[in-house]
């Protein structure tokens, strides 16, 4: 009964950590494409830019999403 | 009754020792046109039974010994262990096979290409030998052992139980799998291999490729030429001879404009040259590392791509956690041997920030040298899974649509769901192959460029 909760906390945790990451890729997204229009020739350096950014966001999610993989497993 | 009966037929079959057996099927995984509900069961005619191919799915299941069959449905879960059926299709299961690694490469479950099997267990030393000797079946599940190993679901698995003939081949039936509790209370898989009628226990999988996801300590180590291995050599042969061709074509003809393969590999190259190494490492450094970024840019893509091709054994390798887990320590040894002082000194002792502040941000640097990779290993193998898992549970809703509403007709409906859904998926997976590639390299570069950047003197 217990080991049913914690499995599915951790599914909880997952989705919350996913919904973290979906909003600040998304707000990354947007604001380079706000960028990209007002500066189209730079589009190439914010490109880049965003592409990081959104890999380190994702970064903190994944850390998220493998704690909790090792709780529920 | 339907265990006697199935004991009845597993007598029939030693008879005739390993060829009826060849013609069991097994457990908990029927896909493709195993109907059985229209066959003719009652004549056991044993003729004209392929029993070399084992493809089971063209058959005219006429001789088989249905001996467990007789009285029930295929829907039915109270047949015999060797039953053709027992259960609806496992989604979770299918899924976790099809993106595992394996002792065989598979094509179409109709073509299987026996790969050199090195299994090495501490008691007993090695074993060297094909995976054909276990005379692999439907669903990549073996027919035969061979010394005291069997094939279940495309692996070697090790039968731990001495009362098995450990040395030399025997046939065996099917596999079955019994859920306990372990010390902790959590649910457990332990499979099981029928022989003369009796289960012998199998030790977990080997853990080098699964041992993150609860595979636990083995008995034995694979160190075969497995799945992925052959798919690596294969891209890593293919990406050669691409190139060499290219750099062929420039050496041949060094003031006409590029063609076809060079175009193409041109283009790419000099998108990774202009857009990732130059900005990230600079003008005067970046020449030492464009030899490594781009081998890890072109061999990741490729598996990428080798991976989403159909039907063509799906590999899954740069969806493993263990060989994205090796790029990754590959990075982190060529960016920390590369780190000059001031990289050190950032980490360790952060210049211009008040004293005591310095310990904490030392530990929090300290701690992101190992989250960098870390989280590199995570990206790639956890993106290319899970497209995987997506195309296969989209694939498996034909078989879910045929449970759900039975027969035929929930497999047609399922599989125009199916079909758009995948072709979708497929596309949305080539624009992830090439931006998972993309992004591994472009962190690695800002990894190196971090490491390699010299600060002005403040």
């Amino acid at each position: 009964m217990f080991l049913a909760i914690t499995g599915t906390l951790a599914a909880i945790g997952a989705g919350i950590a996913v919904v973290g990451a979906g909003v600040g890729i998304g707000m990354i997204g947007g604001r380079a494409m706000d960028a990209i229009a007002r500066q189209p020739e730079a589009s190439g350096d914010i490109r880049s830019a965003m592409i990081l950014m959104a890999a380190f966001v994702e970064g903190a999610a994944l850390i998220a999403i493998l704690l909790s993989i090792f709780i529920a497993g | 009754m339907q265990m006697v009966q199935a004991q009845q037929s597993n007598t029939q079959d030693l008879k005739s020792a390993t060829q009826h057996q060849l013609n069991h099927d097994h457990s908990g995984h029927d896909h493709s046109g195993h109907d059985h509900s229209g066959h003719d069961h009652s004549g056991h005619d044993h003729s004209g039974h392929d029993h070399g191919g084992h493809d089971h799915s063209g058959h005219d299941h006429s001789g088989h010994d249905h001996g467990s069959h007789a009285g029930h449905g295929h829907d039915s879960h109270s047949s015999g262990p060797c039953g053709h059926h027992d259960g609806p299709y496992d989604p979770t299961g299918t899924a976790i096979h099809h993106i595992s690694d394996g002792n065989v490469y598979s094509i179409l479950d109709a073509i299987r290409i026996p790969l050199p099997t090195f299994l090495y267990a501490p008691d007993k030393g090695w074993d060297f030998f094909m995976s054909s000797k276990f005379h692999i079946g439907h669903h990549e599940d073996g027919h035969m052992s061979y010394n005291g190993y069997v094939m279940h679901h495309g692996s070697a698995y090790r039968v731990v139980d001495a009362g098995f003939p450990m040395e030399g081949s025997v046939a065996h039936d099917c596999f079955t799998k019994k859920t306990v509790k372990d010390a902790k209370g959590k649910d457990k898989d332990i499979n099981y291999v029928m022989y003369n009628g009796k289960e012998y226990k199998l030790d977990a999988r080997s853990t080098f490729d699964a041992g993150l996801l609860g595979g636990g300590i083995t008995s034995f180590y694979d160190y075969s030429i497995s799945k992925n291995v052959l798919s690596m050599i294969l891209v890593a042969l293919l990406l050669f001879f691409l190139f060499r061709k290219a750099a062929k074509a420039y050496t041949r003809n060094p003031n006409s404009a590029p063609s076809g393969l060079q175009n193409v590999l041109e283009t790419v190259f000099m998108f990774i040259r202009d857009e990732v190494a130059i900005p990230f490492i600079g003008e005067k450094k970046y020449m030492k590392f464009l030899p490594f970024l781009m081998s890890i840019f072109f061999f990741i893509l490729g598996l990428n791509l080798w991976g989403q091709v159909p039907f063509l054994g799906s590999t899954n390798v740069t969806g493993n956690l263990t060989f994205t887990m090796v790029l990754a320590i590959i990075v982190f040894i060529v960016v920390n041997i590369n780190g000059n002082k001031d990289y050190w000194k950032h980490i360790f002792w952060m210049p211009g920030v008040p004293v005591f502040v310095k310990p904490v941000l030392a530990a929090v640097e300290g701690l992101g040298l190992f989250i960098k990779p870390l989280t590199l290993m995570l990206r790639l193998a956890g993106n290319i899974s899970a497209g995987h898992i997506a195309i296969l549970s989209f694939i498996g809703l034909i078989f879910i649509f045929g449970d759900i509403f039975g027969g035929i007709g929930g497999n047609v409906a399922g599989t125009f769901m199916s079909i758009p859904l995948t072709m979708f998926m497929m596309a949305l997976e080539i624009i992830v192959a090439f931006v998972q590639a993309f992004v591994f390299t472009i962190l690695t570069a800002s990894y190196i460029g971090a490491a390699t950047e010299e600060h002005e003197h403040h």
